[in-house]
């Protein structure tokens, strides 16, 4: 769809595929990612989207965002739905019933959509290698409902159901990682991404739609509500939550690991903690343990994409 | 010429023929006894090149249903094939199918819900999403289990109707007995079900919004819109009884009828049951009683008028259900039938028995007993408990 191979500011589509005028809040991180999203994919595509605050914001009917075909069925189902759209316009291309043209198919999901609900599904689309990509959209909670802890919201957050009170502080669990798990199925491409870097999604975005088989790109879609942070502090809180390491953007393409927004000194962790009334009560030791271990995974994550 | 093909064969193979016959484009199904024959039979089909679709086996059923709704939104003719446990886990998105009008068709050969668990039959499956809103059949044999798929697809894409079909079929007594049936040539349902054209298909080249969310403004008026289409559907449901008629020679309708218009006592079954009281019937007619049999084909939308009239001069009905509503009112068929008839004048007397829960025979003696004998007391009866003496 493009001549350049490369992105760049000026190549990116100035097309729009998810229009404004949506209900997303101010400052979602989410509705940049599709919008961004979307324009790589392009107009030959087809979209199954799970259940979640995507869905509502683009979809009251009579009203719609979507100016490419999209389908909507329920929350766990996205994987599977898109299966059924892949395989239906392979048969159909091959009876002659339809046109011979690449059209991509793309399945999109929340953390929830993905990691919890969705994750069987997920799994299955991807085992059986259908030629798809599947985009998560993690905003690291039930946004939708109502900022909920799902198995994505990081260790310590603060959640309406991982609350701080007397005999618990937040989130007790560590963020499950889905890009390892989507690796671990075996599937030619795999990558992190954050609007913050619109480019670096840009290109994992083009090069998942270009994947022969299943592809799935985890993206951190900041969530100014959910968070509590202003809706002005988007960008910057994607860019600290790379540069902290507590999100790094990496790709796995063919089982080949490649960190793409390398970072030659991690930012001290309290940097993209502060902001956030989700880590407010965290103390300083707390945030000096978390902080220990996200630069142990950044260093694993270093060592295997030096690996080859 | 010889018109037709006579074939003895296991009716599971006879039902995955006529879906070959369809030439659906998508199968997609999860593995559950005792639906797995028919699944098997299509998955050897599409292996050895009979028939060009893609056999989609996936990892659950809640995944073979979304994604015949995937493949169905894109215009490809879909099928799926569950029961049971299978049904109930796909049962948020049999609502959602005939909501978006996605005409999918699926098998549901009938099998009892756990627990405890049984792999035997009942309609305690499908009476579980009675209110799914698809159109819903229920066959006799086997016969009418390969007509029922043909009609299903002719029904479910006819453009004013756009809804999907469940066809009921009983497990093991049925699904899995060997029949001989007439098949039907290729070539006549080539002429018969021509290439599925859709109305909506998601393409790029149109770009759809499909499963939009709705304020309270219009989730009314949705709901209106699908239950005044299930009812019109009714129209097209004979029309498809009257031109599959035509092709094949065999009629059906939405109320079957045997010996009603004379009967004091009916029975009113649904599915195979009608088969063995049918024999019963036979035979309490030739010992002078005058007993007839009302069979139910149509389940939803559910056929009033019809069965109104084909009660009409009946002092009593014996209805035999299936499946029980525990702590309510008896079977979901009984039910119905009693609200059917609830401002007829005249109407008969209704006695309601449960009977063949979990793969138990019910016998020609079984109806016989049924009809000599009465309920004492209470609205219905589960029939046959052991140590019942008034039971076979």
């Amino acid at each position: 769809m493009h001549s350049t191979s490369v992105y760049a500011v000026k190549t990116l589509p100035r097309k729009e595929y998810f229009a404004s005028g949506h209900r997303a809040c101010p400052g979602c991180g989410e509705a940049l990612a599709v919008r961004l999203v979307q324009k790589v994919l392009g107009r030959n595509v087809v979209v199954a989207a799970a259940t979640g605050c995507m869905e509502i914001v683009s979809s009251p009917f009579p009203q719609t965002s979507w100016e490419v075909p999209w389908i909507h069925v329920a929350f766990e189902n996205a994987a599977a739905v898109a299966g059924g759209v892949e395989k239906g316009l392979e048969v159909l291309k091959r009876k002659g019933k339809i046109k011979e043209q690449k059209i991509s198919v793309v399945a999109m999901a929340g953390d929830g959509g993905t990691a919890d609900i969705g994750l069987q599904a997920l799994s299955g689309a991807m085992e059986r290698g259908h030629d798809m990509l599947f985009v998560c959209y993690d905003n690291e909670a039930y946004m939708n409902t109502g900022v909920q802890r799902s198995s994505s919201t990081p260790f310590g957050a603060l959640t309406t159901t991982s609350p701080v009170g007397t005999q618990q502080k937040g989130q007790l669990t560590h963020k499950k990682n889905m890009a390892e798990i989507a690796v671990a199925h075996g599937i030619p491409y795999v990558a992190t991404a954050c609007p913050s870097y619109p480019l670096d999604l840009a290109a994992k975005v083009q090069k998942g739609m270009d994947a022969d088989g299943p592809a799935y790109i985890h993206i951190l879609s900041v969530c100014p509500s959910g968070w509590g942070i202003s809706g002005d502090a988007t960008i910057k809180l994607g860019r600290l939550a790379v540069q902290s390491g507590a999100f790094p953007l990496y790709e796995v393409e063919n089982g080949k690991y490649k960190i793409t927004v390398d970072v030659e000194e991690l930012l001290p962790l309290e940097y993209y903690f502060k902001p956030q009334r989700r880590f407010r009560h965290l103390s300083k030791e707390m945030t000096g343990q978390i902080e220990e271990n996200v630069r142990q995974k950044w260093q694993e994550l270093k060592k295997r994409s030096e690996g080859d | 010429m010889k018109m037709t093909e006579r074939a003895g064969m296991e009716v599971s193979f006879a039902a995955a023929e006529a879906v070959k016959l369809c030439n659906v484009d998508v199968i997609s199904a999860y593995p559950i006894t005792p639906q797995t024959h028919i699944v098997e039979r299509l998955a050897e089909y599409v292996a050895n090149g009979e028939l060009d679709a893609e056999f989609v086996p996936v990892e659950s059923e809640h995944s073979a249903l979304s994604l015949c709704m995937g493949s169905q939104a894109v215009g490809a003719r879909s099928f799926t094939c569950t029961s049971s446990q299978g049904l109930a886990l796909m049962s948020e998105l049999l609502y959602i199918t005939s909501g978006m009008r996605l005409p999918v068709v699926m098998i549901l050969v009938n099998r009892s819900l756990s627990s405890p668990l049984s792999i035997w039959n009942d309609h305690s499956d499908v009476m579980s999403i009675r209110d799914c809103g698809w159109i819903q059949f229920f066959v006799h044999n086997g016969q009418e289990l390969y007509d029922h798929v043909f009609m299903a697809y002719k029904l479910a894409e006819n453009a004013d109707v756009l809804m999907p079909v469940i066809i009921n079929v009983d497990g093991f007594t049925l699904s899995h007995v060997f029949e001989p049936l007439e098949m039907i040539s290729p070539g006549k349902i080539e002429k018969y079900l021509p290439p599925y054209v859709p109305k909506y298909v998601l393409h790029p080249d149109d770009p759809l919004t499909m499963g939009a969310f709705t304020l309270p403004s219009y989730f009314t008026e949705a709901k209106k819109a699908h239950d005044e289409v299930l009812k019109t559907s009714y129209g097209h449901i004979l029309n498809t009884f009257n031109s599959w008629a035509q092709v094949s020679g065999r009629s059906y309708h939405p109320v079957e009828k045997m010996y009603a218009e004379d009967a004091e006592t009916l029975f009113v079954v649904m599915g195979s049951f009608a088969e063995t009281a049918g024999e019963a019937v036979e035979a309490m007619r030739k010992q002078g009683k005058k007993v007839g049999l009302i069979a139910i084909r149509l389940w939803r939308p559910f056929p009033f008028e019809d069965f109104c009239h084909a009660v009409t001069g009946a002092k009593e009905l014996i209805v035999i259900d299936r499946a029980l509503s525990s702590g309510g009112p008896g079977g979901p068929l009984a039910s119905e039938i009693r609200s059917a008839l609830y401002n007829v004048e005249n109407r008969p007397q209704i006695r309601n028995y449960i009977a063949g829960l979990g793969g138990r025979d019910v016998t020609i003696e079984d109806y016989i007993l049924m009809h000599d004998n009465s309920i004492q007391g209470s609205d219905y009866e589960i029939y046959g408990l052991k140590g019942d003496e008034t039971s076979a």
